[in-house]
């Protein structure tokens, strides 16, 4: 019963905090509520008692990547005085993309089947232990090559910022 | 759960709360009888005897100073800064077990809030976000030197986390668990775990140092080149926040140190000496402030002792430095367990 509270409460959060994302014009603000919906996402998967999942959730994406993401954002100090007017052209395409994103993304889950979670009498799934077997025995394949991928792109990344010095 | 035990949780939470709290306002004493000792002078010894009452002074003094927002910052997030350096300072403090079980009326209590089994995960997950209150804080100064100590802070965090991560990552594959309570636990049995890991010790007790900002990594508030970093524009209350959460961050790091690297609240021949569980448990708590005050002493001593890096000798240590030595540790602690193992022969 509580938990159904809880869904309801963390859906709220990251619906109207996801919403507040877009809204806000100082893109500093943006950033922060986009954190908040990481955070109530993360709440989702404790939910589900996936708890490395929204550990690693919180860590990656709101301790890692949105603290670059406001770093860049400060760096640049974009704020409204000075920034570019954008044409309608640039405003109208941008709307158009976000519509048929979000038509595939609507269309794609009318689709989908809803799956009943069935294992709640398992109380391991989710867990560390279960999550480690899994991509260390049955998909080994398949996560090593994902991590030489991660690793390409990070090399590729450094090569390409390096300035070549003459 | 028993209604006793969700009463018996509300009081520990509190009684942690209240405890992080007298000990950080005494750091704020300790550091200055601290420095005063190391450069050889008195120190305060004006309110109380020995100056024991100075942190109340400080204090009141914090308190009836005026509040002071500049025109140009950003109110929601001027304040909001403060408030959120606090909040993921004492956030840390759940998962440490502070000593062994207390047995009342037949029942044993836990003297740790709460042993979730993703508890290093945790840790990383509250340290990550700390950073956060010191960059939404300088950045809504709207002053230059604040917004330079946000991005000193940020980027610095940013780095020593992954050296941090790589040395516990050793300690995760040796110990085979992520609940600190578990941890703690095979340190009763075996050795400390510093004996197995020194080089990941060396690595996450500098990191520590400069998670927490502490000299000789204070970067992002030194006062010859940034007057005072991040907390420039802050006044009365709210930079006593800012201040506040750095010596709660010092508290809870000597106290992880402790529990992950110098067996908690675990101390030799403990079960040679006959006593029975709660004296035992005490004298456990009693051990484990022992070895953490000792760190937040450790802190201080480096403080006082080693002038700053310069900032591009700080990014040298994290990326060329401390992370290879991470990996290097995390290869040799994956061959010795390989061999242990036997999967080599």
């Amino acid at each position: 019963m509580i938990t159904q509270y809880l869904f309801y409460f963390l859906t709220f959060v990251a619906i109207f905090c996801a919403l507040l994302v877009v809204f806000s014009k100082n893109p500093i603000y943006s950033a922060l509520f986009l954190i908040v919906t990481f955070f109530a996402t993360a709440g989702h998967y404790f939910l589900l008692n996936a708890q490395f999942l929204a550990a690693v959730h919180i860590m990656v994406y709101a301790g890692a990547i949105m603290v670059l993401f406001i770093y860049v954002i400060m760096m640049l100090n974009l704020n409204q005085e000075i920034e570019p007017h954008k044409s309608s052209l640039i405003k109208i395409a941008a709307t158009l993309c976000g519509c048929v994103l979000g038509l595939v993304l609507v269309a794609a889950l009318r689709e989908t089947d809803v799956v009943a979670v069935s294992d709640y009498t398992n109380p391991g799934i989710g867990l560390i232990e279960k999550l480690g077997n899994v991509l260390f025995g049955t998909y080994m394949v398949p996560f090593e090559i994902s991590t030489v991928l991660f690793l390409s792109a990070m090399v590729g990344a450094v090569f390409l910022s390096k300035k070549t010095i003459h | 759960m028993l209604s006793s035990e969700i009463l018996y949780k509300i009081i520990l939470i509190l009684a942690v709360f209240a405890v992080t709290l007298v000990v950080a306002m005494w750091s704020t004493y300790a550091e200055r009888k601290v420095a005063a000792v190391l450069q050889d002078r008195l120190g305060p010894n004006r309110a109380g005897p020995f100056g024991i009452l100075q942190p109340m002074a400080d204090g009141l003094k914090m308190f009836m100073k005026e509040e002071f927002i500049p025109g140009q910052a950003d109110k929601q997030l001027f304040v909001l800064g403060p408030c959120l350096a606090m909040l993921t300072a004492l956030m840390t403090g759940v998962v440490i077990p502070w000593g062994g079980d207390l047995t009342i009326g037949g029942h044993a209590y836990k003297l740790q809030i709460t042993d979730i089994n993703i508890g290093i995960l945790y840790l990383l997950g509250v340290v990550s976000v700390g950073v956060y209150g010191i960059m939404i804080g300088g950045w809504s100064s709207n002053n230059k030197y604040s917004l330079i100590g946000a991005l000193r802070a940020s980027s610095q965090m940013i780095s020593y986390e992954i050296a941090m991560g790589l040395a516990l990552i050793s300690l995760i594959m040796m110990t085979g668990t992520l609940s600190l309570g578990e941890i703690v636990g095979q340190q009763d049995a075996g050795f400390a775990n510093i004996v197995y890991q020194p080089l990941g010790f060396l690595i996450f007790l500098i990191c520590a140092f400069a998670e927490t900002n502490r000299a000789p990594f204070d970067l992002p508030e030194t006062e010859s080149e940034l007057i005072g970093g991040y907390h420039t524009e802050y006044s009365s209350m709210k930079l006593g926040f800012f201040l506040f959460a750095e010596y709660i961050n010092m508290f809870i790091s000597s106290a992880l140190i402790a529990t992950l690297y110098f067996g908690g609240y675990n101390f030799p021949f403990q079960h040679s000496l006959g006593l029975d569980g709660n004296m035992l448990s005490m004298l456990q708590t009693f051990v484990f402030f022992c070895k953490v005050f000792f760190f937040i002493f450790f802190y201080m001593w480096v403080r006082w002792t080693l002038p700053r890096f310069r900032y591009d000798q700080l990014m040298n240590l994290g990326w060329k430095v401390l992370i290879p030595l991470a990996i290097l540790n995390l290869f040799i602690t994956g061959i010795v367990l390989g061999f242990r193992n036997g999967f080599f022969i």
